[in-house]
């Protein structure tokens, strides 16, 4: 690229020949591109920016309709938002290091494999991540209700007296919202660990590092993008998510989403249901502003590939 | 389809071109005649593929005209302009074939499908590629790809012809063959082409003139010989073959180094600091007490001398420090001349090769 | 094939990894895979392996009036979604990828925020939305809605597609004669339809699959068959819902497998 600033002032004798007609053009050609996007961005900002604008303006008023922060007043005074929150949060950190535990060992796996067998089990990751979560709710609770599987056979095989009360509890919303969020940790885990040239490992072991070291030292570090990507991931969906928790909690479990669910629907409490969507997304969108700030430039290529 | 009587010339004035604050084309003026073979050569950021797409269309000047025989482009959309075009990867359409490649533009063009067979049948012919009309892409060398690319460039006749690059994914070997035969059909033809590369052999060789630009603007436009020859900058010269630069003054219309005044039949610009220009195989040793009495008598001292089997590269110092190389070929007689490192020499410069450049 | 590329420490060293592995991958696949064979079950209780085989599940799910009626109505708004999403989701990324657009990245980050959005928080939203507009418990309302959800999924697929496709393919067309449109169609569309398709399949099980937001948008006549399947488990665990959920991850596998067929064709 030259380095020339513009303004030369060479082109006042002849009058920048042709140079309206080139700048209505490339108006006119923007607008045509414009055009392209518009049916999208008219959906979105109907579906998603109109009505959740409007939920934040819902959010500032009272049910009598006067201006007022009580709606967020609220989530400090009453003890059960307060529990909620807590218990979103439990159930978020819980299934991120869950997932981080053993999403790791199995990205790391299926790194170092030939290709055609990381092929194969990556259909095991992929499958699931494009089957209905209601499905694998489902599944879920026929494997670990009173009745089910688990504690069918563990009682068949003597090892309990009484059902385990594995489902409709935290455990049941913990195992089923692991299970479902773990593709979400998978693949950008595989994506950077895959990018990482073996040379640099092989280079490690030459100079004399284990193999434990090598990993500590070499690989690890180079696995760091991928892996903040999948926990960032993973805690947000984790903050928002309803049909698990709903379906195994069994009213036990009040998460976020389920709280402004029942102030909405059950109450009909508009003002309280947005104020707790207002935070949620705020939160949400702090999170990700966060990752992106301290991942920089990496943060995109880790969710571009 | 011979154009040569029907060639057009092509007119560019006033082509600016700004991508935000960064000027990549300042004010152009360029003209090229009818059936002229012209080059755009420069690095690469010079602006000259910015020029190309300017006059295919696919990059919007900010100002300016471009006239083809006449009629204004410059506002026409690309596929109205009627122009060939040969891209650097060729871009040959992966899901059809060579036939329905080069058929392309003339389906655009509503040709009937008899006119269509003729004409591309002609187009392969021309390009020697007769009866690899079902041929798909992927089942093509490059050096044939680069044919397709060349005969659906020219199938429909069109004003004028561009090319960008069109030859920087082949080997060497190959690439010196497409220059010639990319020359040959250029004089059967005779359509107005312009031609961009950053290679200078390749632009020498192919080229009726060529444009050397540089930061945008135009350093200058010439026949080759007369670009290699007088060079009228400091980037030309450097940038087209090698050059020797010895920092001279200008003054009282002569030419001085060091104290003493060199002689040159080039034409003086300013008084001033300046370069002269020496290219390495006009550098001679000066022998034996017979010439010390010529002009451009340079004292140096050999610092190295590289042999490369047919001839030979000598680096010598000159008093004020600055590296001067001679070329030359191994003969004995010249051999004999060369002393070793640290060895004193004299160099000598006819004053009919060397050429005084400005900084810029 | 890819030994050359391995490290040099010995499998059986690694004989840990693989069995951590492999168990982590029977925990993502397992759940799926043991609903199949007992929505063949004989019997009302839920058995695994079944003591009975039948197919009883799956004659209560087609002979109720109820779920067939919800199984219509989501294959019609995930195929209507489908129809809407591909093209609007295509235009977009043909807009955002020319880099004629001034605020592309924008616009992208805009089509594409239903990813990051909690799902909740826009069930909610539209369902506010559309009390006001009248659009709740209608199809109109669901496609609306749904090709929303569906849109980033094409958009980022089609940008994909143009990551690997050359322009200068277009270029070279408009240069040859073809005005901008026709050098899309003739030249650009048939070396990213891959892309295309795999966007509109996306789009179709991401509408079909889609619960949020139906469960606060979709009743009555338009109650869709995740709402259904919904409201049913949070009664009871129906056996019935493991048939209907055996055809959704057969459904599941047929689209994924076509995805990665197209997938290789593409490469």
């Amino acid at each position: 690229m030259t380095a020339q600033v513009a303004d030369m002032g060479v082109l006042a004798d002849r009058g920048a020949l042709n140079s309206a007609r080139l700048t209505q053009d490339a108006r006119r050609e923007s607008l045509t591109f414009l055009a392209l996007c518009s049916p999208g961005l008219i959906l979105v900002g109907l579906i998603i920016v109109l009505p959740i604008g409007w939920l934040f303006w819902l959010s500032f008023f009272d049910e009598s309709g006067a201006l007022s922060g009580a709606n967020y007043a609220r989530f400090f005074e009453q003890r059960s938002y307060v529990r909620t929150f807590i218990t979103t949060f439990q159930v978020a950190f819980l299934v991120t290091g869950l997932t981080v535990l053993i999403g790791y060992p199995l990205s790391y796996m299926l790194s170092q494999i030939s290709r055609r067998a990381a092929a194969i089990c990556m259909i095991f990751v992929i499958l699931p991540f494009w089957t209905s979560v209601l499905v694998r709710t489902y599944a879920w609770l026929v494997i670990l209700q009173r009745k089910g599987l688990v504690n069918t056979w563990l009682m068949d095989l003597g090892v309990i007296d009484q059902p385990l009360p594995l489902a409709h509890n935290f455990t049941g919303v913990i195992i089923g919202m692991t299970h479902i969020l773990l593709p979400f940790m998978v693949l950008p885990l595989y994506g950077s660990m895959k990018s990482i040239d073996t040379d640099y490992l092989r280079a490690g072991m030459n100079l004399g590092a284990s193999p434990t070291a090598t990993f500590w030292q070499i690989f690890f570090p180079l696995s760091l993008p991928g892996l903040a990507a999948g926990i960032i991931m993973v805690f947000v969906l984790c903050l928002g998510f309803f049909v698990t928790p709903a379906l195994m909690g069994g009213g036990n479990v009040i998460m976020w989403a389920m709280r402004m669910e029942q102030t909405t629907s059950l109450y009909a409490n508009w003002g309280a249901g947005s104020a707790l969507g207002v935070v949620l997304l705020a939160v949400t969108l702090g999170l990700l502003a966060l990752f992106h700030r301290l991942m920089g430039a990496r943060a995109t290529s880790v969710w571009g590939g | 389809m011979s154009a040569a009587q029907s060639a057009l010339p092509i007119s560019m004035r006033g082509i600016t071109k700004r991508y935000g604050p960064v000027s990549v084309l300042a004010d152009l003026d360029l003209d090229v005649a009818p059936g002229e073979f012209l080059t755009l050569l420069g690095p690469s950021g010079s602006g000259k593929t910015t020029l190309l797409m300017i006059i295919a269309g696919f990059v919007r000047a900010n100002a300016g005209s471009v006239k083809v025989g006449g009629e204004e482009i410059i506002t026409m959309p690309p596929h109205k302009r009627n122009i060939g075009m040969v891209f650097q990867n060729y871009a040959l359409f992966p899901h059809m074939n060579v036939f329905q490649n080069i058929a392309f533009p003339l389906k655009q063009r509503r040709v009937g499908a008899k006119e269509t067979a003729t004409k591309v049948g002609r187009a392969l012919e021309l390009v020697q590629l007769s009866g690899l009309g079902d041929r798909r892409v992927d089942q093509l060398s490059g050096g044939q790809r680069q044919r397709v690319a060349l005969a659906r460039a020219i199938v429909f006749e069109p004003r004028i012809v561009l090319m960008d690059e069109p030859l920087s994914a082949l080997d060497k070997s190959l690439r010196e063959h497409m220059q010639i035969e990319l020359r040959s059909l250029h004089r059967r033809l005779g359509m107005t082409t312009v031609y961009v590369t950053h290679d200078q052999r390749e632009a020498i060789t192919m080229s009726d003139r060529i444009a050397v630009m540089n930061n945008g603007r135009i350093e200058q436009l010439d026949r080759p010989e007369a670009l290699y020859a007088r060079p009228k900058t400091k980037f030309v010269a450097s940038f087209i073959g090698e050059s020797n630069f010895i920092p001279v003054e200008c003054k009282d219309g002569a030419v001085w180094y060091d104290g003493q005044r060199l002689q040159t039949t080039s034409e003086l610009p300013s008084a001033g600091q300046h370069w002269l220009v020496a290219r390495p195989e006009k550098v001679r040793v000066a022998g034996g007490a017979s010439n010390l009495n010529g002009a451009n008598v340079l004292q140096a001292v050999v610092r190295d001398v590289v042999y490369q089997g047919d001839s030979f590269l000598c680096y010598a110092v000159l008093a004020g420090g600055e590296q001067i190389a001679l070329r030359d070929y191994c003969r004995s007689d010249v051999l004999s001349l060369i002393p070793s490192a640290g060895a004193q020499i004299r160099l000598q410069i006819p004053a009919e090769d060397t050429t005084v450049v400005t900084e810029r | 094939m890819y030994s050359d590329q391995a490290l040099p420490i010995s499998h059986w060293r690694r004989s840990w990894l693989y069995v951590t592995g492999g168990l982590v991958l029977v925990y993502l696949i397992g759940p799926s895979l043991i609903i199949v064979p007992m929505s063949f079950s004989g019997s009302t209780l839920l058995q695994f392996p079944p003591q009975s085989w039948s197919l009883r599940w799956y004659e209560a799910y087609f002979g109720s009036v109820e779920w067939r009626d919800a199984t219509i109505v989501s294959v019609k708004v995930a195929v209507m979604t489908t129809l809407v999403a591909t093209p609007i989701g295509t235009a977009a990324a043909y807009a955002i990828n020319s880099g004629v657009l001034r605020f592309s990245g924008f616009i992208q980050t805009l089509l594409t925020a239903t990813l990051i959005i909690p799902v909740i928080l826009v069930g909610i939203g539209t369902f506010f939305l559309y009390a006001k507009l009248g659009l709740n418990n209608t199809l109109t309302g669901l496609v609306i809605a749904h090709t929303v959800q569906a849109l980033p999924l094409v958009v980022l697929t089609v940008l994909s597609g143009f990551r690997t496709y050359d322009m200068n393919q277009e270029r070279v067309a408009r240069s040859l004669g073809a005005n901008r449109f026709a050098a899309f169609w003739q030249v650009t569309v048939p070396q990213i339809r891959f892309s295309i398709v795999s966007g509109a399949l996306f789009a179709f099980i991401t509408s079909f699959d889609e619960v949020v937001v139906a469960l606060f948008i979709s009743g009555g006549e338009t109650t869709t068959l995740t709402r259904r399947m919904f409201t049913a488990l949070r009664d009871q665990v129906d056996p019935t819902i493991a048939a209907i959920s055996t055809c959704l991850i057969v459904l599941s596998v047929l689209l994924l497998t076509l995805a990665q067929l197209l997938g290789r064709r593409r490469s």
